[in-house]
């Protein structure tokens, strides 16, 4: 449980940061809070010759609102969302998932950033960011892009991050006004990973859903979208049968590992009950 | 007398004795952060040991090649099995009786099994050269299963005993089997069974799980070439236990090897047993004259030392129509991993596991235990119990609730029925124990009253009911536990350690100022010794509390004892410092009647010094004797205060209390509540409430862990997979129950203070519990026994089997 060697440097600069990945290539890695990559460092299962430190950038902290848009610093952590009055009152569910990931201490250096560049499908910020309809900006020295969360995850830590870039910033769509949401996540104690877990952002109208967006985490190799099951709740009243349509729509798509959370079939089993209950929530708070 | 004097109270309470909540001596430091551990110690020059280990559970080792290691800079020295066997300590003996590999000898046996030994300048170089050992293997195929061991076909693990057919207990079935042990009258027994109107029959299985200490295991070793002495620093439960092996292995004087026990992160008996990160530090710093700092990790010391548990206990009991028992027949298949490095006392290779007949009167008994080899690492100590008592715990209340649910009757109305009685102790129990006080009927009495327990069994009914109409998905359980430990450890005439008697020691040196320091053969790992061991003085000598100092874990100035583990501190130590101070106290008495001059009868100790009978002005403080004791002793007398006590304790102590836990399912994803918990703990005196009820705290917590999640998991191919507190279930404030915490008081009739230990019984008494909880919440579906550990997915596994959930 002791890193090898590597050297360390603290960038002040977007640009300087990049130069840098440029410069040392491969071998080197971004590192924000460090509470993922770190411990890999320790196993050794991450062995990076340079840290590129992220936390002498001022421009990558803060929350500000654009328009339709909160766009959150790639280096604002998760406890500084927690602390946030426009994250809590734009989109309470950014507010509540952050408040599931591990515990205050991990809260305190964990950054927004590293929870959806990281591509653990343990993250709890990449389904809900898919569900919200977020996009990334990624930045190297070459210039800057917008790639659209959902489009961003290709595997487990395996992402459209290219070589030489880095990510700045998280912009999320405010959702609509009186729409109702819910984060539900069962894990097994406070520190751990989901056995499952299921975000959903939804409109009601005249007692039936309106819209409908679905995500899900840790059951794939990848956060999910779980599009038919959303599409299979939208005007209806969230009757049981329907619940049942959405779960199983939702299982149909899960390919979760067998771990000591649980066997494949508990897995996506609690998976659709995740949906359920997060539907259920969601649409209790809508108005 | 005027106002000013102070009142009997004022001075009982200003001496913090026994019964007083006093406050930790030791948290005052503690809380600061100003404790001293081990791996705070940081000597001149010092060098860092760390260890290759086997990634493979069976394997043979063809070659190990560090030419790479040593050129990594800062790696001073690569040691093998081979370096090893220059100084004879390629294997190590264990306190079963079994030998140990050091350093894997031509084969590994368990995956994360110490191959290779690095030593560098820091624990960076030390990590960099572990990479760079190449080490080449034969994988072999492995043995996982316990039950299979003795499989005509099966691997043999132990080439070093092919061919010896008997053991250090007796005679061995296979080359996989360690020892069988067996007690109790079989023939009698067997009878029983024959004419027994209502029999169960279950194989009850206690899982291996680990103590895991928040420090793990560590050492510094320091030789001195000049003068020839062996300093270690080590995180050690029974340091002079650690002095005399070190001794008989590295053929050292004993005199020049200082053993040094600072403060302690917890030990719950896995800082017992001797490992090989001490030898091998210790012949690093032979061989290179430097100090040798070894620090395990969480993942070697979850992987790799001692684990505890793993016995798979096939239970039978019969029993009248009536709910009488009659008979217990229990068959153990205990896995120990690759060495037999239990540490029990020397002549019993299940430990105590023959008080399972627990707190019934049952008129015969019959016991065998099997010990068999595996591809796990060794191990088996008393995770916070007395050797193996956990177990037989687990096994008799669990088995008790089976049979309570043959019958149809409450769980709880079958115990009071077959309870030992008040009248009947001291109890000799069927496979041989003496039971020393008990009053059981009042306890469970107490704790059904407390808890409304008839009105939690109505509210049950209404639940299922419930249930059955489809008007709720969730289950109630009461999980009923009522446990009688054995402990303090032990009588000479049972219990030896490698031959040494398992007595243990104190002695008390007064200062003329009214002040003194104790020192004790046990070691504190978060006990609280500090503050109740001077309680115990302060009542039986009459100085206060915060007059004396405590010390322990040096064994160049502390008596020589055998340790703290199995709850035996306050049974056998605690009784040497009630004997110490005696003697301190009869000295004193012959001083202040001298001082005073009358004759010593005509003296009573009250309170706080020695007072004339009928005289009551007519006194003389233990202070003002302690001054005395160094100026005008009576003529002949030698001057000075000081005693030392040896106590070898004439018996066992026997610890008892009944638990109630309540219990909440949700059957669709097996997430459970637990409502309340109930703890009723009768240790005898109470020298320190609040330190009882701390001691209880963590020992439930640890219970809840056990019991509902915590696991050291093997793969079916020998991999383990429970190496992190991410997986090996540490529960946090969170996820912890709220205790609610009652006591009943039977002293120990044999004991001088009649005190009879607690630290342990909660997590003896409250595993059992939880798991009758999960039990009987499912009972009406239709289940018999549900094994531990109850984790949601395997509570949403009990549930589907059942038929409960689609
Ligand atoms: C005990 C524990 C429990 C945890 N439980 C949870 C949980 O329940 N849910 C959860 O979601 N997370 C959990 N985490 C992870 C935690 O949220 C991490 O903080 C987070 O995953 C990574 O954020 P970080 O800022 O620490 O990133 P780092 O660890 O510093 O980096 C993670 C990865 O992302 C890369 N990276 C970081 N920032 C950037 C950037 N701006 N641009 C490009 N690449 C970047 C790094 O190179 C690295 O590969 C837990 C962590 C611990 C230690």
């Amino acid at each position: 449980m002791i890193p090898g060697s590597f050297s360390y440097h603290r960038p002040a600069s977007v640009a300087d940061a990049v130069k840098l990945l440029a410069d040392l290539g491969e071998d080197a890695r971004p590192l924000a809070g460090g509470h993922s990559l770190v411990p890999m460092m320790k196993l050794r299962l991450a062995t990076p010759a340079h840290l590129i430190d992220l936390h002498g950038i001022a421009a990558l902290k803060g929350i500000r609102r654009d328009g339709q848009n909160l766009v959150i610093g790639a280096m604002t952590t998760q406890h500084e969302l927690l602390a946030s009055d426009d994250v809590a009152k734009a989109m309470p569910i950014l507010h509540e998932a952050a408040l599931l990931i591990a515990d205050p201490q991990v809260r305190y250096r964990g950054t927004i950033g590293g929870n959806v560049a990281n591509g653990d499908p343990g993250n709890d910020m990449p389904a809900l960011m898919m569900t919200l309809g977020a996009s990334y900006r990624l930045e190297s020295a070459g210039g800057a892009r917008d790639v659209a969360a959902a489009d961003f995850y290709q595997g487990a830590y395996f992402t459209a991050l290219e070589p030489g870039e880095i990510l700045t910033s998280v912009s999320v769509p405010v959702p609509a006004a009186g729409h109702g949401s819910a984060y539900e996540k069962l894990k097994r104690k406070v520190g751990d990973y989901a056995t499952a877990a299921a975000a959903v952002v939804l409109t009601m109208s005249g007692g039936k859903v309106a819209t409908c967006s679905i995500g899900l985490t840790n059951v794939h190799e990848t956060p999910l979208l779980a599009t038919d099951a959303a599409n299979a709740v939208i005007g209806t009243s969230l009757d049981a049968a329907t619940l049942k349509r959405a779960a199983a729509a939702a299982e149909a798509i899960m390919a979760p590992a067998a771990d000591a959370r649980g066997p494949v079939e508990y897995r996506k089993h609690v998976g659709g009950i995740m949906v359920t209950r997060a539907l259920q929530r969601a649409a209790a708070v809508a108005k | 007398m005027n106002d000013l004097t102070p009142t009997r109270e004022q001075r009982t309470a200003a001496l913090e004795g026994m019964g007083c909540k006093r406050k930790r001596v030791e948290d005052i430091r503690f809380t600061q952060g100003k404790g001293n551990y081990v791996d705070d110690v940081k000597l001149p020059g010092m060098l860092h040991g760390d260890f290759v280990r086997s990634p493979h559970p069976h394997a043979r080792v063809k070659k190990i090649d560090d030419s790479e290691a040593l050129k990594v800079p800062g790696v001073l020295a690569v040691i093998t099995a081979e370096t090893l066997k220059t100084v004879n300590l390629a294997w190590m003996p264990t306190l079963a009786g079994d030998v140990q590999m050091v350093l894997a000898d031509g084969k590994v046996l368990f995956q994360n099994q110490e191959v290779a030994f690095v030593v560098a300048t820091d624990r960076y170089a030390a990590d960099d050269g572990i990479n760079a050992v190449i080490v080449e293997y034969e994988p072999l195929a492995p043995l996982v299963d316990p039950f299979k061991a003795m499989d005509a076909n099966a691997p043999v693990l132990r080439e070093d005993l092919v061919g010896k057919m008997s053991g250090a207990h007796g005679p061995r079935k296979h080359d996989n089997h360690i020892f069988e042990w067996t007690v109790g009258d079989k023939e009698l027994t067997d009878a029983a069974f024959n004419k027994a109107e209502v029999k169960i029959k279950e194989m009850i299985s206690y899982h291996r799980t680990h103590p895991s200490p928040l420090e793990t295991c560590q050492c510094v070793c320091s030789f001195d070439k000049i003068k020839g002495e062996l300093t270690i620093y080590g995180t050690f439960q029974a340091p002079h236990v650690i002095r005399t092996v070190v001794a008989l292995i590295a053929k050292l004087p004993e005199h020049k090897i200082h053993v040094i026990a600072p403060d302690i992160g917890g030990g719950f008996g896995n800082k017992v047993g001797a490992y090989p990160g001490y030898i091998c530090a210790a012949v690093a710093s032979i061989v290179t004259g430097k100090p040798v700092k070894w620090v395990e990790d969480r993942i070697e010391n979850l992987t790799a030392t001692s684990f505890a548990r793993d016995y798979h206990m096939t239970t039978e009991i019969a029993a009248t129509k009536e709910g009488k028992v009659t008979g217990l027949r229990v068959h153990v298949l205990a896995d120990h991993g690759a060495f037999d490095a239990c540490a029990d006392p020397s002549k019993w290779p299940a430990g105590f596991f023959n008080i399972v007949t627990g707190s019934y009167d049952f008129p015969t008994a019959h016991l065998a235990v099997d010990g068999v080899y595996t591809n796990k690492a060794p191990g088996g100590v008393a995770y916070r119990c007395s050797f193996r008592v956990t177990e037989a715990a687990y096994c008799i209340e669990r088995a008790m609730d089976i049979l309570a649910q043959k019958l149809n009757m409450d769980p709880a109305e079958l115990r009071l029925k077959n309870f030992i009685k008040p009248e009947q102790f001291p109890y000799h129990s069927a496979l041989g124990w003496e039971y020393d006080s008990g009053d059981y009927h009042t306890a469970m009495r107490k704790m059904m009253e407390t808890t409304g327990y008839a009105a939690l069994r109505k509210e049950q009914a209404e639940k299922r009911a419930a249930f059955a109409r489809g008007e709720t998905r969730e289950i109630m359980g009461l999980g009923v536990s009522f446990f009688t430990e054995i402990v303090g450890a032990g009588p000479s005439k049972n219990c030896d350690i490698l031959g040494i008697a398992m007595f243990d020691s104190c002695e008390i040196r007064m200062h003329p100022t009214g002040a003194g320091i104790a020192r004790m053969g046990t070691k504190s790992q978060g006990q609280g010794h500090e503050t109740t061991w001077a309680q115990i003085i302060a009542t039986e000598i009459g100085i206060p509390a915060d007059n004396i100092m405590v010390e322990e874990g040096n064994t160049d100035t502390a008596p020589y004892g055998l340790g703290t583990y199995g709850s035996r501190s306050t049974p056998v130590a605690g009784a040497a410092i009630a004997m110490a101070a005696r003697k301190i106290k009869a000295k004193a008495q012959m001083i202040a009647a001298y001082k005073l001059e009358v004759h010593e009868d005509d003296l009573e100790f009250d309170i706080d010094g020695f007072r004339v009978k009928g005289l009551p002005e007519r006194f003389m403080s233990m202070k003002d004797i302690c001054w005395a004791a160094y100026n005008s002793v009576p003529p002949g007398m030698e001057p000075g205060l000081e005693a030392v006590s040896y106590y070898d304790p004439p018996n066992m102590t026997y610890p008892f209390g009944a638990y109630l836990c309540v219990m909440d399912i949700d059957v669709d994803t097996g997430v459970y509540k637990v409502r309340r918990f109930y703890a009723l703990d009768d240790c005898g005196t109470r020298i320190n409430p609040m330190i009882i009820e701390g001691q209880v705290h963590g020992g439930l917590t640890e219970a809840f862990a056990i019991a509902m999640g915590q696991e050291i998991r093997y793969d079916d191919v020998g991999n383990v997979v429970t190496g992190s507190f991410m997986d090996f279930f540490m529960p946090t404030a969170v996820e912890t129950p709220h205790w609610e915490t009652d006591f009943t008081v039977t002293p120990s009739p044999h004991h001088p203070i009649g005190a009879k230990g607690v630290g342990e019984s909660p997590n003896v008494g409250g595993v059992p519990a939880f798991s009758n909880a999960v039990n009987d919440a499912f009972s009406f579906l239709g289940s018999t026994h549900i094994q531990m550990p109850h984790d949601f997915w395997r509570n949403w596994k009990a549930a589907k089997d059942l038929g409960a959930v689609a």
